[in-house]
C-alpha cells in the first residue's frame, strides 16, 4: 500500500461555545491567558504546521496540557478543529461528510490508546478483529488476519484470554495488535507507551520500529518522554501551550535546541545514544585507516568499535561504502558530553 | 384559636375553594373521562386483547401441565441460568414447599403474570432507556415520569386503570407493569451512560456507525447495570401482584387479599412466604445469570 502523508496547515483548536469568533483576535495577538481570562475560552492549538512524512514516525512530543492529545485527535476528527486543515492524500478530513470520515475512519486510520481501551467483554482475538467487524469482515478471514498480527506482536497463546487476564504490557500489546489488523496506512499513537513501565516501555518500542521497518506505514506518535521521541521519531515536533516550539530531526533538536525551554529538556538525553556519526563527523581527509562505519551509527556504538579495535579514529562511510567523513574519539568525546552553553541554557531557563 | 384573633380570616385559615365548586369540577372531570373512555371501549380492548390472550396461554400452559413436567422445567431453566447445583435444589426445596401446601395453582398463576409483566417491562423498559442515554433531553422529560409512577401510591393510579381497562387481569398486569418498570428504563439509562469514554472513544476511531457502538460497547458493556434492572423489575413485579389481586389477579396475591380481609393469619403468612420463595429463586437465578455473564471481569491480572 502506498503510504502518503499527512499535512496539517494552520490548525486552530477553541475550545468552549462558538470557539470560532475568537480566531481573528488570536491571529492578531491575543494570548491563551487573555483569552481565557476575557472570554472562558480555553486555547488548545494554536497555529498547528506540521508536515508529516509518508512512510516515516512522527514523534509529537510536549508535556501534560501541552496540546498533544487535542492535536493527534484531529487527524482522524475524533475532535473537530475550530480552523485550518489537516490534508490526506490530498483530502482536507476536516471537511469529509460523516459517511466519508467514517469510512476513512475504518480503512486509513488505525488508533492504540494510552489505557489501551480494550472491549473487555471480548477475547484478545476478538478485540484484535474489532476493526475487521466494523467493516463487516467475515469472521472466518478477518481471524486469520487477526491470528497473524496477535503472533507478530507475541500474544501467540493468548488468543482466548480476556484483557483483564493481561499485563499491561500484554493489552498494549493487543491494542498494537488491533491496530495493526486494520491494514490502515496511518497509525496513531496516543502516549501508547506511557502507561507501561520502563523495561517493558523499551520492549514495545523495539516492536514498533521492528515493524515499521517492514511496513512503512505514516505513523504519529505522542509522547511526553524526548527518549522515546528521540529514539522513535524520523521527525520530531515538539508542543508547548498549544504551538509547535520546534521540528527537526532528532539530531537538529539535540544540537541545535530552539529555546531555552527545549534546551533544559535536552540537556538530559544521553547524547551518545542519540546523535549519529554523519551529523558529528569532520570532513573526509582522505585517510582510510581506522574502523570503518555506517552514517547512522551513533558516536556510542562508534567510541565502542574504535576502542575495541585500539584505534583512535574511524571513516565514516555513505550507504555505498564510500568515504563520506573522519570521526575521532575527541570530535565523539566533545559531542557526547553537552556543551557548556546548554548548562547556562538550563539554569536561565531555571 | 386564641392567636388568630389578631390576624384576618384568610391569613388564619387557608382561603380554599369552595366545597361545592370542588365537587362540581369533580363530576366534570369524571364524567369526562368516563365518557371518553365509554367512547373508545372497542379500540382499547382491541389493544389490550393480544395481552389477554398470551397471559391467559401462560396462565393455562402453568396450570394445566402436571405440576412434575413444570418443576422440571423450572429447575432446568433455574440450572441452565445459574449453573450452580446449590440454588437448583433450593429451587426444588422451595417449589415442594408452595406444593405440600396447597398452593401450587396460585403459585402457578402469579408465576404466569409476573413472568408477563417481566416480559413487557423488559420490552418497553430497554428502549426507553436507550432513549434517554442518548438524548439529555429525553432524560430530563422521562425522569419525572418516573419519579410519578415510583412515589404515586399504587392505589391512586389503579382507578384510571380500572375506568379504562375494568376489572380483570390484563388492567392488573398493567398496574404491575406501572410500577415495575421503572428501575428497567433507569439502570438502563446509567449502565449505558457509564460506559467507559475511552471505550467509546476507541470504538469511534474505528469507524463505528451508533448502531455499532450501540450493540458492539454500550449495551455489553452496560450489562451488568441492566442485569440489576432487570433483577429489580421482577421483584417489584412480585411485590405488586397483592396490590393488582384488588382489581382481579389471581394467585397468591388474592389469598393473600382474602387473608387481610379475614384476618386468617396463618393462610396469610403461607401465602406471603410462599411469594418470598418465588421472590428468591427468581432473584438468586438472574443474578447468578448475570455474574455468569460477567465472567470476563473477574479475573484480574495482579
Amino acid at each position: 500500500m502506498a503510504s502518503h502523508g499527512i499535512e496539517i496547515k494552520g490548525l486552530y483548536k477553541i475550545f468552549g461555545a462558538n470557539g470560532r469568533q475568537y480566531i481573528d483576535a488570536i491571529k492578531a495577538g491575543m494570548t491563551k491567558t487573555e483569552l481565557n481570562k476575557n472570554h472562558g475560552r480555553v486555547l488548545g492549538l494554536k497555529d498547528i504546521n506540521i508536515s508529516m512524512p509518508a512512510g516515516g514516525i512522527t514523534v509529537v512530543m510536549g508535556l501534560s496540557g501541552s496540546g498533544k492529545s487535542t492535536l493527534i485527535r484531529h487527524i482522524n476528527r475524533l475532535i473537530d478543529p475550530t480552523y485550518g486543515e489537516v490534508v490526506y492524500d490530498g483530502v482536507d478530513v476536516c471537511t469529509m461528510s460523516e459517511n466519508d470520515l467514517r469510512e476513512f475512519r475504518r480503512h486509513k486510520t488505525a488508533m492504540v490508546f494510552q489505557k489501551f481501551a480494550l472491549l473487555p467483554h471480548r477475547t484478545v482475538i476478538e478485540n484484535t478483529v474489532y476493526g475487521l467487524d466494523i467493516q463487516g469482515v467475515p469472521r472466518a478471514e478477518s481471524f486469520k488476519k487477526g491470528q497473524y498480527w496477535i503472533e507478530r506482536v507475541g500474544l501467540s497463546g493468548f488468543e482466548n484470554h480476556y484483557p483483564n487476564q493481561l499485563s499491561g504490557g500484554m493489552q498494549q500489546r493487543v491494542g498494537l495488535a488491533r491496530a495493526l489488523t486494520n491494514d490502515a496506512d496511518i497509525l496513531l499513537m496516543d502516549e501508547a507507551y506511557s502507561a507501561l513501565d520502563p523495561l517493558i516501555r523499551v520492549d514495545m518500542q523495539t516492536v514498533l520500529l521492528d515493524l515499521q521497518a517492514e511496513l512503512k506505514k505514516t505513523v504519529v506518535f505522542i509522547t511526553h518522554d524526548l527518549d522515546e521521541a528521540l529514539r522513535l521519531g524520523d521527525k520530531i515536533a515538539i508542543l508547548r501551550d498549544g504551538e509547535v516550539v520546534q521540528q527537526g530531526t532528532g539530531q537538529d533538536i539535540v544540537l541545535s535546541p530552539a529555546d531555552d525551554y527545549i534546551t533544559a529538556f535536552v540537556k538530559e538525553v544521553n547524547r551518545g545514544r542519540v546523535l549519529q556519526a554523519k551529523t558529528v563527523m569532520k570532513p573526509f581527509d582522505g585517510l582510510t585507516d581506522g574502523v570503518r562505519l555506517a552514517g547512522n551509527t551513533t558516536i556510542e556504538a562508534a567510541a565502542r568499535a574504535i576502542c575495541e579495535a585500539s584505534l583512535t579514529r574511524a571513516t565514516v562511510t555513505d550507504p555505498t561504502g564510500a568515504p563520506v567523513g573522519t570521526l575521532d574519539l575527541h570530535t565523539i568525546i566533545s559531542a557526547m558530553v553537552s556543551p557548556a552553553s546548554s548548562e547556562e541554557a538550563r539554569i536561565a531557563a531555571e | 384559636m386564641a392567636t388568630c384573633n389578631f390576624l384576618p380570616n384568610a391569613l388564619c385559615s387557608f382561603p380554599a375553594i369552595s366545597d361545592a365548586s370542588i365537587r362540581e369540577a369533580r363530576k366534570v372531570i369524571d364524567e369526562g373521562f368516563k365518557s371518553l373512555v365509554r367512547e373508545y371501549t372497542g379500540f382499547i380492548d382491541t389493544i389490550v386483547q393480544p395481552l389477554q390472550w398470551f397471559l391467559n396461554f401462560l396462565e393455562r400452559l402453568f396450570t394445566n401441565s402436571p405440576w412434575i413436567i413444570v418443576l422440571a422445567v423450572i429447575l432446568t431453566i433455574v440450572y441452565l441460568g445459574s449453573r450452580s447445583i446449590r440454588i437448583t435444589i433450593g429451587t426444588a426445596l422451595g417449589m415442594s414447599f408452595i406444593g405440600f401446601i396447597g398452593l401450587w395453582n396460585d403459585a402457578m398463576i402469579t408465576l404466569a403474570i409476573t413472568t408477563v409483566a417481566t416480559l413487557i417491562s423488559i420490552i418497553v423498559g430497554i428502549p426507553i432507556g436507550i432513549l434517554m442515554a442518548r438524548s439529555d433531553r429525553a432524560q430530563a422529560s422521562v425522569n419525572p415520569v418516573l419519579d410519578v409512577m415510583q412515589t404515586l401510591p399504587s392505589f391512586v393510579y389503579l382507578i384510571p386503570v380500572v375506568m379504562i381497562f375494568g376489572i380483570g387481569k390484563v388492567p392488573g398486569l398493567i398496574a404491575v407493569v406501572i410500577y415495575a418498570v421503572p428501575p428497567m428504563i433507569r439502570l438502563t439509562n446509567l449502565g449505558i451512560r457509564l460506559v467507559d469514554k475511552e471505550v467509546l472513544e476507541a470504538a469511534d476511531a474505528f469507524g463505528s456507525s451508533p448502531s455499532q457502538k450501540l450493540k458492539n460497547v454500550q449495551m455489553p458493556l452496560a450489562l451488568p447495570t441492566i442485569m440489576a434492572g432487570i433483577n429489580q423489575t421482577i421483584m417489584m413485579s412480585l411485590a405488586m401482584v397483592v396490590v393488582a389481586s384488588m382489581v382481579g389477579v389471581g394467585g397468591l396475591g388474592r389469598n393473600t387479599l382474602q387473608a387481610i380481609n379475614n384476618q386468617f393469619f396463618t393462610f396469610g403468612i403461607m401465602n406471603g412466604f410462599a411469594l418470598v420463595a418465588i421472590a428468591i429463586i427468581f432473584d438468586r437465578t438472574s443474578q447468578a445469570f448475570g455474574k455468569r455473564l460477567q465472567k470476563h471481569s473477574e479475573v484480574v491480572h495482579g
